[in-house]
């Protein structure tokens, strides 16, 4: 028997997305190993929400805004006073953050960036891509806690059936300062959604021939509520951040939809959106790589396809 | 300033990836092995702090016999000192081993900021830099795109989701690099000739400390590699007339994806 504990964050007084699809998962986890699911916040207010996802018991931190050190220290007091044998992650910044840091602290393995989870026989079993998507493992993680964090998007958000059950609440004192602390967030392009967390992406390659050219990407991106993606050469060639980088050296993502405009599809980006659920390629060029693995190729100028396109979601939208 | 610099060796990221007879391990046969790109940001920033204000540039690494050669590269590049724990069968240490193994091995060699990558590019698990941090009690500061040091402390800018932080940390600390910290460096011809004549430390586990139960007591055990199915493509249209292929892409969206 084994509880299953889910780290989550919020976002403008709502539990993310990924926090939602850790406490699915985990759920799932829970019952298999004959555990209870239990949550892990800094915000009281949310902890009804917890129900809904089937947790009888909320811990929440005083911690305030995220620090590693001093939420290491309360996440560690809440593993340890709930019993927990599974410890989930959503895979954030702050996930990816903090779970190898309590893990350190508690001796514990852990499975990053997972996109399948079961537990069987006592253990944590998990899969995870490699060489950035080129292979798949299928790790073990053995001991107690076992840890992971989930890939956005891989595990759905399920809230449960029936009757919701307000869970318990138990605070979690903070009692670490840390040694390294925010002083500033800088939101460079207020609204701009991340690829890593994303349902869509709408990405963009040297076929755009120049740096201004992304807006054709940014304008079918802002219509249809994307995210910006981007190829190693365009960043390379510093036409956008590193940050809307897809494949090895930049993003592993999984979205919902993935549109490639002037991508040829170099095996390092392909590797880094394969696994996206629904792939629209578009590309001149017949032979372009890309097209083997998208479900829908467009042979075409995608300077007159993309603002066709965006002008056709646009009126979607206002239906 | 003194830095240190872990690095790992890493198959080119243009390499194709064969999963080996035991199904557990990848084929090496015929790869090329690099410094993984994500340590050439940590080692040039390293660089930087030195011919700022001094100090020694020390790359370590815990790996098999081919990982010398990664060390000789940063010496190449600039770094002044190299400490190599060698073990033939390191790729099977979990993320915990080799942390436990790294923070062994810095103890005794003198340090203000400890960089890695925030990944090593491959095995792609994030972990390394906070465990270490958590094993030396350090502060970390990950996913780092631009930083300064001065008055003990260090202010670090940090990737997060469609934002970024600014952290401040007291020394020593640890500090992963993202890709857009600097712009590394190649090797000189000089670099690489003055490089031949610094001698690599060699060690082995029980030289730092340590027993082979410590760092080969796996939590995360590798059952099985497989390639990822083949996906076949799918349809492939014309897309002479943009206003129809554009019709023909937004139906696919709206019936097929679902995401309009």
């Amino acid at each position: 028997m084994a509880n299953v504990l889910v780290f989550t964050e919020s976002k403008d007084g709502k539990l993310k997305k990924v926090s939602r699809e850790a406490l699915s998962i985990g759920r799932k986890l829970a019952q298999a190993a004959g555990g209870d699911l239990v949550g892990f916040t800094n915000d009281r207010a949310l902890a009804n929400d917890f129900g809904k996802y089937g947790a009888k018991t909320v811990y929440v931190t005083s911690a305030g805004d995220y620090a590693t050190e001093s939420y290491a220290s309360a996440l560690a007091e809440a593993i340890k006073q709930s019993g927990a044998g599974v410890v989930l992650f959503g895979g954030t910044s702050n996930g990816r953050d903090l779970a190898p840091r309590v893990a350190a602290r508690l001796g514990a393995g852990v499975a990053s960036d997972v996109d399948q989870l079961e537990y069987a026989d006592g253990k944590l079993r998990a899969r995870r891509p490699v060489y950035s998507g080129k292979v798949f493992a299928t790790v073990e993680v053995t001991g107690s806690p076992a840890i992971a964090t989930t890939r956005p998007n891989a595990f759905p958000a399920e809230e449960v059936e029936g009757a919701v059950v307000n869970p318990q609440v138990t605070d979690i004192a903070a009692d670490a300062t840390s040694k390294a602390k925010v002083v500033e967030t800088k939101t460079p392009e207020a609204g701009e959604l991340s690829i890593a967390e994303a349902d869509i992406i709408v990405s963009g390659g040297r076929g755009l021939k120049e740096a201004q050219n992304f807006s054709y990407i940014r304008d079918l991106a802002h219509a249809i509520n994307g995210a910006v993606g981007a190829s190693r050469a365009t960043v390379d060639a510093g036409w956008i951040d590193h940050q809307h980088q897809v494949g090895q050296t930049g993003r592993v993502v999984s979205p919902n939809l993935y549109i490639a405009a002037g991508i040829s599809g170099a095996i390092q980006h392909l590797a880094g959106m394969s696994s996206s659920k629904h792939i629209v390629a578009i590309n001149k060029d017949p032979e372009a790589p890309i097209f083997r693995i998208a479900d829908l190729g467009v042979v075409g100028d995608l300077f007159q396809i993309l603002p066709a396109l965006t002008e056709e979601v646009k009126k979607a939208r206002a239906h | 300033m003194n830095t240190i610099v872990c690095i790992a060796q890493v198959p080119d990221t243009e390499s194709r990836i064969k999963i080996g007879g035991d199904g557990r391990h990848i084929d090496e046969t015929g790869l090329k092995f690099i410094v993984s790109p994500y340590d050439e940001f940590a080692l040039e920033e390293a660089i930087r702090l030195k011919e700022k204000s001094g100090g020694d540039v020390t790359v370590v690494t815990f790996g098999p016999e081919r990982a010398g050669q990664a060390l000789r590269e940063c010496l190449a590049r600039g770094a002044t000192k190299a400490l190599h724990v060698k073990a033939d069968n390191a790729a099977d240490a979990d993320s915990l081993g080799i942390a436990k193994v790294l923070a062994a091995a810095i103890k005794t060699v003198p340090h203000d900021v400890v960089f890695l990558g925030k990944q090593g590019v491959g095995t792609d698990n994030s972990l390394v830099g906070p465990m270490l941090a958590e094993l030396l009690g350090y502060p970390q500061v990950n996913v780092v795109t631009h930083m300064e040091v001065g008055d003990g402390k260090l202010t670090a800018h940090r990737e997060i989701e469609g934002a970024e932080e600014v952290i401040e940390a007291s020394l020593p600390a640890v500090v992963t690099a993202q890709k857009g910290l600097n712009d590394p460096r190649y090797a000189s011809l000089k670099g690489i000739m003055a490089a031949k004549k610094i001698p690599i430390d060699t060690k082995s586990i029980a030289d730092v400390g340590l027993s082979d139960g410590d760092v080969f007591n796996q939590r995360v055990v590798i059952t099985k590699l497989e390639l990822p199915p083949e996906k076949s493509g799918g349809r492939k249209i014309d897309g002479s007339d943009p206003a129809a292929a554009a019709r023909e892409i937004l139906k696919y969206i709206k019936e097929e994806a679902k995401a309009l």
